[in-house]
């Protein structure tokens, strides 16, 4: 086999496989290019921790919408216009307390509210968060930063079917009185997986 | 199907590399892969059920080493290819180079024949089931007992939606196990909440 044929038999780089489908689809007459775009916008602009952010303050400030959240956390989202995908029917808010840790994670795949906390880290993504957060949760945060007194307890939340999780993080006691906006910006999207405290 | 992918409890991995508020993206081909995905499901080619499935398929020693959104790209062309949409040859001679796709797949199933309501507080347990084709309940609860603690609105059946195979939508019950009866000796003192569908559960 001559250098040139080794190379027809090499794989193709992502970017390769990638352009190969979209062009492949043109080809069938599909009208790929305007929908994808508009898929990269939403990806990048929309579906961000920001929503997220939003709730938590809103959630923080106003205990009638707190409630609502914790009842139908689907519904109480849209209320601030944030929709979800409609294999997502059902949104369940996990309510942290100085006493009580929330984690979600997917172990199968990579399962989260993305239109809600934005589209997961690689780390979420990766085979040892996966692997691990279920078996050593409190080995795991510590290795991530957080590291909880023995006496706070932690529940995992495992993404495994089509309910979505988001964790309503405890509200620093510094920042209680601050306007809605401002709280938003302290909201990180860790602290909506679960990972980090505020 | 027992799978690479049914990582949870799995031992042996390496700290997270976590970085805070890390990017979802880093290049380009990574928005698109994940556009066309979505662009496939919103067209109705195929569901979300299939696509998890497919990434599922793939061979171990590819699974491991593909990043996130390379499964994602082979779990699409898969199902493109597998849905009569384009060929495989096609996908090779456009890219110019070698296109790994998911193995085929086994074949599915419908509804559990007997399946019970459970309310919240219950003991139940996931049965001790062996499926070829997809599934979604994790292994390391197979078998294990632990308590309702939510119930969710109806979903399609992943056992059966995944193979295009008919069956009701049934509930999810968020299931709460302490991590001592999973992992006996072996795990973080936690409680571990799986979304478990009706179907895999039993009354303990």
């Amino acid at each position: 086999m001559g250098t040139r044929d080794r190379a027809v038999y090499a794989t193709a780089t992502p970017q390769q496989r990638v352009d190969a489908i979209q062009a492949a689809l043109e080809a069938r007459g599909m009208n790929v290019s305007e929908a994808v775009e508009g898929l990269d916008h939403l990806a990048q602009e929309q579906w961000v921790p920001q929503n997220g952010a939003r709730v938590v303050a809103k959630a923080w400030t106003d205990p009638s919408f707190r409630a609502r959240l914790l009842t139908n956390g689907a519904a109480a989202v849209a209320e601030l216009g944030i929709a979800m995908p409609k294999h997502h029917r059902h949104l369940v808010v996990l309510e942290n307390t100085p006493a009580l840790q929330n984690v979600i994670c997917c172990t199968q795949c990579s399962c989260t509210a993305f239109t809600v906390i934005g589209l997961p880290p690689d780390w979420y993504k990766d085979l040892e968060y996966r692997a691990r957060v279920v078996r050593e949760s409190r080995t795991v945060l510590k290795e991530m930063g957080l590291d909880l007194p023995p006496e706070v307890e932690i529940r995992v939340w495992d993404t495994t079917a089509d309910t979505r999780y988001m964790v309503l993080p405890v509200q620093p006691p510094e920042t209680v009185g601050w306007a809605e906006e401002k709280l938003a910006e302290i909201v990180s999207r860790d602290s909506l997986i679960g990972v980090t405290r505020l | 199907m027992d799978g690479i992918h049914d990582l949870g409890g799995k031992q042996g991995f390496g700290p997270v590399r976590y970085t805070n508020d890390a990017r979802p993206f880093h290049t380009p081909w990574e928005v698109r892969a994940n556009s066309l995905y979505v662009f496939a499901v919103r067209r109705g080619i195929f569901n979300m059920d299939e696509y998890r499935h497919a990434i599922e398929r793939m061979e171990p020693r590819q699974y491991l080493t593909a990043s996130y959104y390379e499964r994602s790209l082979t779990s699409l062309a898969t199902l493109l290819v597998e849905k009569g949409v384009l060929t495989h040859a096609e996908l090779e001679q456009r890219a110019g180079g070698r296109f790994p796709l998911a193995a085929p797949s086994a074949p599915g199933r419908t509804n559990a024949v007997k399946r019970e309501r459970f309310a919240l507080g219950d003991r139940v347990r996931a049965r001790d089931e062996y499926v070829p084709g997809h599934v979604r309940m994790p292994a390391y609860v197979r078998g294990k007992t632990g308590v309702v603690v939510g119930e969710s609105p109806a979903y399609p059946f992943p056992d059966a939606h995944a193979h295009a195979v008919a069956a009701d939508d049934e509930p999810t019950y968020d299931v709460r196990f302490r991590s001592e009866d999973l992992w006996p000796g072996s795990a973080d003192s936690a409680l571990i909440h799986v979304g478990i569908f009706q179907s895999y559960l039993e009354r303990a």
